[in-house]
């Protein structure tokens, strides 16, 4: 790619068909399995008891469930952007990336949907969203365009898979039985014709210009869950675009990791060059600066004014209880990033796996300050409750369900690479040979 | 008490497919002509209506009753069953209100020393989990330098009610008499709606609810807001099951200061039992004004300003302390 010498055709399949686990991938998947057991039993016991396992009250309504939901959401754009945005904009550098971007999306957006239905108090009457759904409701909105993101990316997930499956099945003997059958499964009609290579192309394009506007609807509906209530850091015109801006950071944060983790296991060094860190750490400062432009429209013009519904909120963020974790979330989610990724030394890929890292834990708590911290400050005054109405700190149960929700996300991921080459096959065959011409 | 009629009027003695065994087992009770007054089976639907539900245990203590035939009869008390005061309403009738009525309440601050007989009639008569309130009395001081005040604080009933525009399943609605219900068996318990109310009026069945066993046996109403449930929001419901029998919200006929006052706007009449106002010239005397006007939210409970106090402030701290500082965790 790039730069680099020309990789011979077979070579390049041999280099990305999927391998089996190795030690590491053993442990590794042994741990999320396990984490995501820890969630599931967390899950049995609020099931069991209700809700009161959580440490959410009257006040805090919402605890880390729904800034794990934004979370998730936001990280999920991420396929839309690298996928979608990137392709669109004839950029062809990104091409190893999109199935890494895809499949975080998809993944991301099944677990939002699914600890989305943990935070609810009676999941068993799900189905009544369908029976006495109403459409003015914030949630319907998400609903719907949740489900169709869902289902566009599982397609932009799967079109382009279609000739690496021929090419698998073809490589019958480098793979187990049952995979074998599910490749034949999933696409033993692609033969690889000219006009079957069209219809995919042109397929994949509608998708990719369909997939933008969702991609936007999915997080801005998210924000308006928050900004149709009059709540103060909630109440706020600028949510949208600060919640879009946000969330292509943390999932370009996301891939980042996801392209170090992945060249290191895999050996991809060829095929994930430095070339690639260097422009995702051009598109991740460019991210930064533009979340930190909305970050101050939001926290900066409130704080100028100073309305009194505001201010107790703001003073709490910016020098109270949640002081350390809003600056730790601002300098590590946004300004160390900028500062690190603007000079070449640091988007090298070893700093660009840190800063990616960085990126992604700011994002987490990024999230929890959204949601939390405004519950806690309501128009009247919290009075005749208990005293534990007045703080939340999550409970282990919501900590272990949190965090087999993310081990869930990366289990998915981990399988999917187990299963499928994480990188494109074809397509690197084809734009390798295409580069080469035009050189 | 009285026998249980209502439910058995289409059962018919005479049935042909009656089994013998059970007839006789009614005659040996002796109450042939009663048979379709006791707590018979589902008539019509199941094989045998002629089947008693449940065994009853005797008690020995007889009733004498008039039977439909107009005879004086003694049955056993133990098959008496409580009846309902008031016919069943459907879901629907629930939804849809009293006719003609827009419900309103007026809170006069002037009044009110924090004694909290309202929030304690309240949380007793609806059940409210413990350390939790569908009122709360809240002390107030509204800039510095300003005097205090205790404000007990209902659900607004709001004409333009947020929590109703974000519910995604219709279960928190405005009702056409004003009032904003919720409707357990169907919230999804997502709490949007608590996000969205500014007042901080909902709470939710984060556990099991402590009911007493008659109230959870009670077949669920909106109107009620019994029994309530797990994992679904409550707050405070303008008694509407009150009101429909004329009578007043349990916080208004608790208050002994009368400083609740409700009534109807259509009939531009409010009440706290003791004395009854005419509403328009309540608002106009005493400034009433509603809460977070700003909002756009449209309460029907109105506050009139405490000037010329009953009570000082300070009458009132000693009840603060008493806030119930458990809420039963497992």
């Amino acid at each position: 790619m790039g730069n680099s010498a020309i990789i011979p055709a077979d070579q390049i399949t041999r280099d990305l068909l999927p391998q089996k686990f190795g030690t590491r991938g053993v442990i590794w998947t042994t741990i999320l399995i396990l984490t995501c057991m820890l969630g599931a039993f967390a899950y049995y016991r609020q099931l069991r008891y209700g809700l009161v396992v959580t440490n959410m009250r009257d006040y805090v309504s919402w605890g880390i469930y729904i800034s794990n939901f934004v979370f998730f959401v936001a990280i999920s754009l991420v396929g839309s952007l690298i996928t979608a945005i990137l392709r669109l904009a004839n950029v062809h550098w990104s091409t190893p990336l999109t199935r890494i971007a895809e499949i975080i999306a998809v993944s991301a957006i099944v677990f939002a949907a699914l600890i989305i239905i943990v935070d609810m108090g009676r999941p068993e009457r799900f189905l009544n969203l369908a029976l006495h759904g109403r459409i003015q409701s914030p949630i319907m909105w998400d609903v719907i365009v949740i489900s169709t993101y869902f289902f566009i990316s599982l397609l932009l997930l799967y079109f382009p898979l279609l000739p690496d499956l021929k090419i698998m099945i073809e490589n019958k003997e480098k793979t187990s039985k049952w995979l074998y059958k599910l490749y034949r499964f999933q696409g033993s009609f692609w033969k690889g014709t000219k006009e079957q290579f069209r219809l995919s192309d042109k397929a994949i394009n509608i998708l990719c210009i369909l997939i933008i506007p969702v991609a936007f609807s999915i997080h801005t509906v998210t924000s308006w869950l928050f900004a149709t209530t009059y709540r103060p850091g909630w109440d706020s015109t600028n949510f949208g675009a600060y919640f879009i801006s946000g969330a292509f950071l943390v999932g370009s944060g996301a891939v980042v990791v996801a392209m170090y983790v992945f060249r290191s296991a895999y050996k991809l060094e060829k095929y994930i060059t430095e070339l690639h860190f260097d422009r995702m750490g051009k598109v991740v400062v460019m991210l930064s600066l533009l979340y930190l432009y909305f970050n101050i429209n939001e926290y900066l013009i409130p704080a100028f004014k100073m309305k009194k519904s505001e201010e107790l909120h703001l003073e709490e963020l910016f020098t109270g209880e949640y002081s350390k974790m809003f600056w730790f979330a601002i300098m590590v989610g946004m300004i160390i990033p900028i500062f690190v990724l603007i000079f070449k030394a640091g988007r090298k890929p070893l700093p660009m796996f840190i800063i990616g890292s960085m990126v992604v834990v700011g994002a987490w708590f990024k999230r929890y300050l959204i949601v939390t911290p405004t519950l806690l400050h309501p128009f009247l005054p919290m009075t005749n409750v208990p005293e534990s109405f007045k703080h939340y700190f999550p409970s282990w149960e919501e900590w272990a369900i949190a965090a087999g929700s993310m081990a869930g996300v990366l289990l998915v991921i981990t399988f999917f690479a187990r299963i499928y080459p994480i990188i494109p096959i074809q397509e690197t065959i084809t734009e390798q040979t295409e580069h080469h011409e035009n050189n | 008490m009285s026998c249980n009629c209502g439910e058995n009027k289409c059962s018919n003695p005479d049935n042909p497919e009656v089994n013998g065994n059970s007839r006789r087992d009614f005659l040996m009770t002796g109450l042939t002509g009663l048979a379709a007054t006791v707590a018979l089976a589902g008539c019509g639907t199941g094989p045998n209506p002629f089947i008693p539900e449940e065994k009853v245990a005797l008690t020995g203590g007889k009733v004498k009753l008039l039977s439909v035939n107009g005879e004086i009869i003694e049955i056993d008390k133990a098959f008496l069953k409580p009846v309902p005061d008031m016919p069943h309403l459907s879901n629907a009738e629930e939804r849809h209100g009293i006719a003609g009525k827009k419900f309103v309440m007026v809170i006069d601050l002037a009044r009110c020393k924090n004694l909290r007989k309202c929030q304690s009639a309240c949380n007793h008569m609806h059940q409210v989990h413990p350390g939790q309130n569908w009122i709360k009395v809240l002390g107030m001081e509204d800039a510095d330098h300003a005097a205090p005040y205790w404000q007990p604080t209902t659900c607004m009933h709001c004409d333009e009610p947020p929590c109703v525009k974000v519910c995604p399943v219709d279960a928190t609605f405005k009702r056409q008499d004003g009032i904003v219900l919720i409707d357990s068996d169907r919230c999804v318990g997502c709490r949007f709606c608590m996000a969205a109310c500014p007042y901080s009026t909902r709470v939710f069945n984060w556990e099991e609810p402590v009911l007493t066993e008659e109230v959870a046996e009670q077949k669920y109403s909106c109107e009620s807001s019994m029994p309530q449930k797990k994992g679904t929001v409550g707050k405070c419901d303008f008694c509407p099951d009150m009101t429909r029998k004329g009578e007043l919200p349990h916080c208004v006929s608790a208050c002994p200061n009368g400083v609740f006052m409700f009534g109807d706007l259509n009939q531009d009449t409010v009440s706290n039992g003791a004395e009854t106002f005419r509403f328009s010239e309540l608002i106009k005397d005493k400034a009433g004004y509603r809460l977070m006007e700003d909002l756009g939210t449209k309460p029907s409970v109105y506050y009139l300003p405490p000037v010329n106090r009953n009570f000082p402030y300070e009458n009132g701290l000693e009840n603060s302390k008493t806030d119930d500082n458990s809420y039963h965790t497992k």
